[in-house]
C-alpha cells in the first residue's frame, strides 16, 4: 500500500443508515483503516460535498428522489470507484416496496387520507425534493463499479473489498460473506 | 341483499354439482375452474372456499392455479372477454393500432372492463392463428383475419349483447392452409387401419419398426419416440400413461391446430398405438385452452371412435382396454414442457419438475407416462401402417422422415407445408413466395433468428431444429422490434419459479427496452450479453435456457445494428428522469427550476 491515503466518500440515499451502522461495526479494525483511508463526504465526517479526487464512493440505499439523483451524480463525478452497498442500493429494497402503490395514492394517504392527518395538504416547497414515481436501485441511474450485498452487508465485507482494494487486488467476496441462508 | 343471496346459493348448487360430475377429483381443477370462469366470469372468493372443501386440497392451491393461468381471474372480466394476439406476427399486421381502434370503439382501456361491466380487453400471447392474423379471443373462442369492418362487427354484437352463437360464423372462420402436403398429409388411412396392422406385427415388433423409422419427438426437442416408448414400458408399474401435447404455444407454430382440425383420427390411432406398446389404459390430449373450438368437434370424434370400439374396452377383439380424455389448458406457454404439463394435468400450476426422473419413469401420478407431439402421434400412425423404412427413406442420415412446417409472415402463401428433414430454407422461401428477405426466425422465439447469408442451411435436427415454426421477415422489418416482442413475450410466460428465469427474464425485457428506446450507453451490451448468459445457463427448464436465444442470436449476426443503438456517452438512465417526477410535481404544483431533472448530466 501507497502511502498516500486513499479517499473514501460515503452517503445514504433511499436507504436506513443500518449499511453505515454494519461499516461502524468495523470496530478495532477501523483504527488500522484509516491509517491508510481518509474520509470526504460522509454521515461519519459531515463534509458537505465530494472532493474532486475522491477514490471511492460508497452508496446505501436506492433513489427515490430529486435530491438523490444529485447526490448520486456528484459522487459519480468525483468518485473512480463507485459502490452499490447493501439491498436497498443494489435492487431499491424496502422503500421500493411503494413501487407497486401509485404515487398519487401513497402521498395522498400520507398527507391528505390518512388516520389523523391535520392540516391536510400535499407539501409544496422549491426547498423539498420531489419524489420520483418509482424508487430505483442505483445502477438504473449512474454506472456502478461494485456491488456488495446484504442486508446490512456485514462488517466483514466490507473490510475484504476495502482491503482487497487497498492492495490493488481486484476486490472478491468468498461464499460465506454472501451466503445469507 | 335477497337477489344477491339466491344468486348465492345458484354459485353453491352449481359448484357442488361441477365437482359431483369431475368425481370430487382435485386433478379436475383446471377443468372445474374453467367452467366457473365462463359462467360468472371469474372465480369467486366463495367458490374458492367451497371447492377446497369440495375437493379435499388447500384453499392456497387454488389460488396458486388461478392465479398461475391467464385465463382465470380473481376479479371480474366482461361478460365479452376479448383478447388480442400480440405474438410478431400480428404486430406485422397492424396489431398495436387495431387493438387502439378496438379499444377506442368499445370505450375501454386494455387491459380493463368496461364499467358496465360488459366487456373487457387485453392482449394475449400468439393464439396459434399466425397465418390469419390479425387474431383473438372472445370468451376462449378464436377469431381470426381481424380487421377494422370486422372489429366494427364485433362492437355492435358486444353493444346489443347479442349472444355469441348468433353472432356470423364468419368471425370464428379458421381456415387450414395446408399448402405442400408430402409423406404424412397424403395419407388417409382407414379407421382402425393402424390398430389392426399394430396386432396383426405383433406389439414390440410395431415399437422396432418406429425404431427402425428414425421418428424423433416433433415438439423440438427430438428425443428418438421409440425409446420414449420402450423405457416407459419396461419401467414395473400398475399403470401408465399416454399423453398428447397439443398445447402449442411457441409462437408462430400453428400446425398441431391444423393436424387437430384435420387429421384428428390418425392422431388418435397414433396415441391407441402407443398405448398397446407401452401399457398404457388411459390417454390424455392436453389441449391449450386457445383451441377451445376444436374441443367439440374432437369429443364428438372420440365419441365416434367409442361406438366403433376402436376406444374403449376390448378394442377391436384385440383384448387391449383404452380411453382418450380431453383437458384443456388455460393460458401458459410453460405448460408445453413436459413436466410442466403434468403438473397442469394434476391440476396444479404448470410449474416444470426437477429431471431425472424422467416422465417415462415417474410422471402422471407418478406413474410412467409417455408425453409426445401431435405431430409425432400422426407419424407413429402412419409408420405403424406402412413400417418404418418407408418413413425413414426420407430425410437426413440424423433427421428421418418429414416435418410439418407453419410458415407465416412476410410471404404470398402463409400456411402449412411438409418438408423432407434437410430441406435448405431457400428452397422453402421459394415455395412460400418469400421475396426480399431479411431473415427467418426457424422454432419460434426460443429456436433461432438466421440471416440472408444461411439460406443453404437446412431443417434438420442437427442444423435447424425446429417445432415447427417459421416466420419470414422482410427487409421493411426492424429486427429489434423482432427481438423486443420476443423478450417481452418470455418475461410474460416465465413461470416464476426460479430467480435466474422469472428476474432473469424481467432484466432482459427492460434492458431490451432501455436500447431500443434509445437510453442505451456505452457498457449497455456488455451488461445485456452477460444478462443473457445467467438466464441460459442458470435457469430450471427450457423456457429460461432459450428466453435470451432472440437477444443473442441476433447479436451474434447484427452487432453494428446494437452498436449504433447506444449513445456515445458512458452512461445514461433507461428511464425518463424528468418524466418520472411527473405526479409530485403536479400534486405539489410545482413546476420552479429544482423540479426538473435532466436526463443526462452536464
Amino acid at each position: 500500500m501507497t502511502n498516500k491515503k486513499v479517499k473514501v466518500a460515503t452517503t445514504s440515499l433511499a436507504g436506513c443508515f443500518g449499511c453505515h451502522m454494519s461499516f461502524l461495526d468495523l470496530d478495532e479494525r477501523l483504527v488500522e483503516l484509516v491509517e491508510h483511508v481518509q474520509f470526504d463526504r460522509s454521515p461519519l465526517t459531515d463534509i458537505e460535498h465530494c472532493s474532486t479526487d475522491c477514490d471511492i464512493g460508497l452508496i446505501e440505499g436506492g433513489v427515490c428522489n430529486s435530491e438523490n439523483v444529485h447526490t448520486l451524480r456528484e459522487f459519480r463525478k468525483n468518485c473512480k470507484i463507485l459502490v452499490a452497498v447493501g439491498a436497498c442500493a443494489i435492487n431499491g429494497g424496502l422503500p421500493a416496496m411503494r413501487n407497486h402503490i401509485s404515487l398519487e395514492d401513497c402521498l395522498n394517504e400520507a398527507y391528505r387520507d390518512g388516520l389523523g392527518v391535520e392540516n391536510a395538504q400535499i407539501p409544496s416547497d422549491v426547498e423539498l425534493p420531489l419524489l420520483l414515481d418509482k424508487v430505483h436501485p442505483i445502477h438504473e441511474v449512474v454506472k456502478i463499479d461494485y456491488f456488495l450485498p446484504g442486508c446490512p452487508p456485514s462488517a466483514d465485507v466490507f473490510w475484504k473489498f476495502l482491503t482487497d482494494l487497498l492492495a490493488g487486488r481486484e476486490p472478491s467476496l468468498p461464499y460465506e460473506l454472501v451466503h445469507f441462508d | 341483499m335477497v337477489i344477491e343471496e339466491i344468486q348465492g346459493d345458484f354459485m353453491q348448487q352449481f359448484i357442488k354439482q361441477l365437482a359431483k360430475d369431475n368425481d370430487f377429483k382435485s386433478t379436475s381443477l383446471l377443468s372445474i375452474l374453467r367452467a366457473i370462469q365462463t359462467r360468472y366470469f371469474h372465480i369467486p372468493k366463495e367458490a374458492i372456499e367451497q371447492l377446497a372443501e369440495l375437493l379435499n386440497i388447500p384453499r392456497t392451491q387454488i389460488q396458486n392455479v388461478i392465479a398461475f393461468y391467464s385465463f382465470f381471474h380473481f376479479e371480474p372480466r366482461g361478460k365479452y372477454d376479448i383478447l388480442i394476439s400480440s405474438s410478431i406476427t400480428d404486430l406485422m399486421v397492424g396489431q398495436e393500432e387495431l387493438i387502439n381502434y378496438f379499444s377506442e370503439k368499445l370505450d375501454v382501456k386494455i387491459g380493463e372492463v368496461r364499467a358496465d361491466s360488459v366487456v373487457s380487453l387485453n392482449n394475449t400471447s400468439c393464439t396459434g392463428m399466425c397465418d390469419q392474423s390479425l387474431a383473438g379471443l372472445v370468451n376462449g373462442y378464436a377469431i381470426t383475419k381481424l380487421t377494422k369492418a370486422r372489429i366494427d362487427e364485433i362492437v355492435e354484437n358486444v353493444n346489443k349483447q347479442l349472444p355469441l352463437e348468433k353472432w356470423s360464423r364468419d368471425l370464428f372462420d379458421v381456415q387450414d392452409n395446408i399448402i405442400k402436403p408430402d409423406l404424412l398429409l397424403n395419407q388417409k388411412p382407414t379407421q382402425g387401419e393402424a390398430i389392426n396392422a399394430t396386432f396383426a406385427r405383433g406389439l414390440m415388433e410395431t415399437l422396432n419398426e418406429v425404431e427402425k423409422s428414425g421418428l424423433r419427438g416433433r415438439g423440438g426437442a427430438g428425443y428418438t419416440t421409440a425409446w420414449k416408448w420402450k423405457f416407459c414400458h419396461e419401467e414395473n408399474a400398475d399403470q401408465r400413461y399416454i399423453v398428447c401435447n397439443a398445447d402449442e404455444g411457441e409462437p408462430g407454430t400453428f400446425k398441431d391446430r391444423v393436424l387437430l382440425n384435420s387429421y384428428a383420427d390418425s392422431v388418435f390411432e397414433g396415441m391407441t398405438v402407443a398405448a398397446a406398446i407401452i401399457g398404457a389404459t388411459q390417454g390424455f390430449i392436453y389441449l391449450r385452452g386457445e383451441y377451445l373450438h376444436l374441443y367439440e368437434k374432437l369429443e364428438a370424434i372420440l365419441a365416434a371412435r367409442r361406438n366403433a370400439n376402436l376406444l374403449g374396452k376390448n378394442i377391436l377383439q384385440h383384448g387391449f382396454d383404452f380411453d382418450i380424455e380431453i383437458c384443456l389448458g388455460a393460458g401458459a406457454y410453460i405448460c408445453g414442457e413436459e413436466s410442466a404439463l403434468i403438473e397442469s394435468l394434476e391440476g396444479k400450476a404448470g410449474i416444470p419438475r426437477n429431471r431425472p426422473p424422467y416422465p417415462v419413469v415417474s410422471g402422471y401420478l407418478n406413474k410412467p407416462t409417455s408425453v409426445n407431439n401431435v405431430e409425432t402421434f400422426l407419424a407413429a400412425a402412419n409408420i405403424a401402417i406402412h413400417g418404418g423404412e418407408w418413413f425413414a427413406n426420407l430425410g437426413t442420415a440424423k433427421s428421418k422422415g418429414t416435418k410439418v412446417l407453419s410458415i407465416s409472415g412476410d410471404c404470398a402463401k402463409v400456411g402449412i407445408y411438409e418438408y423432407a428433414f434437410g430441406t435448405t430454407i431457400q428452397t422453402i422461401l421459394n415455395d412460400c413466395g418469400a421475396s426480399d428477405v431479411l431473415g427467418v426466425q426457424v422454432g419460434g422465439p426460443s429456436g433461432t433468428f438466421i440471416s440472408n447469408d444461411e439460406f443453404e442451411r437446412k431443417i434438420a435436427f442437427e442444423d435447424l431444429a425446429t417445432g415447427g415454426s417459421f416466420i419470414v421477415f422482410n427487409n421493411s422489418r426492424n429486427i429489434l422490434d423482432i427481438v423486443h416482442n420476443f423478450s417481452h413475450f418470455f418475461a410474460h410466460e416465465s413461470c416464476g419459479f426460479c430467480t435466474p428465469c422469472r428476474v432473469g427474464t424481467s432484466l432482459l425485457k427492460k434492458q431490451v427496452d432501455k436500447i431500443v428506446e434509445g437510453h442505451g450507453s456505452a457498457g449497455d451490451i456488455v451488461a445485456l450479453e452477460e444478462l443473457c448468459q445467467l438466464i441460459k445457463n442458470y435457469s430450471h427448464c427450457g423456457l429460461g435456457q432459450t428466453a435470451a436465444n432472440p437477444v443473442l442470436t441476433t447479436l451474434e449476426r447484427y452487432p453494428e445494428l446494437y452498436q449504433s443503438m447506444l449513445k456515445k456517452i458512458s452512461y445514461e438512465p433507461g428511464f425518463d428522469l424528468d418524466k418520472s417526477l411527473e405526479t409530485a410535481r403536479r400534486m405539489a404544483h410545482r413546476d420552479d427550476a429544482h423540479a426538473h431533472l435532466a436526463q443526462v448530466e452536464d
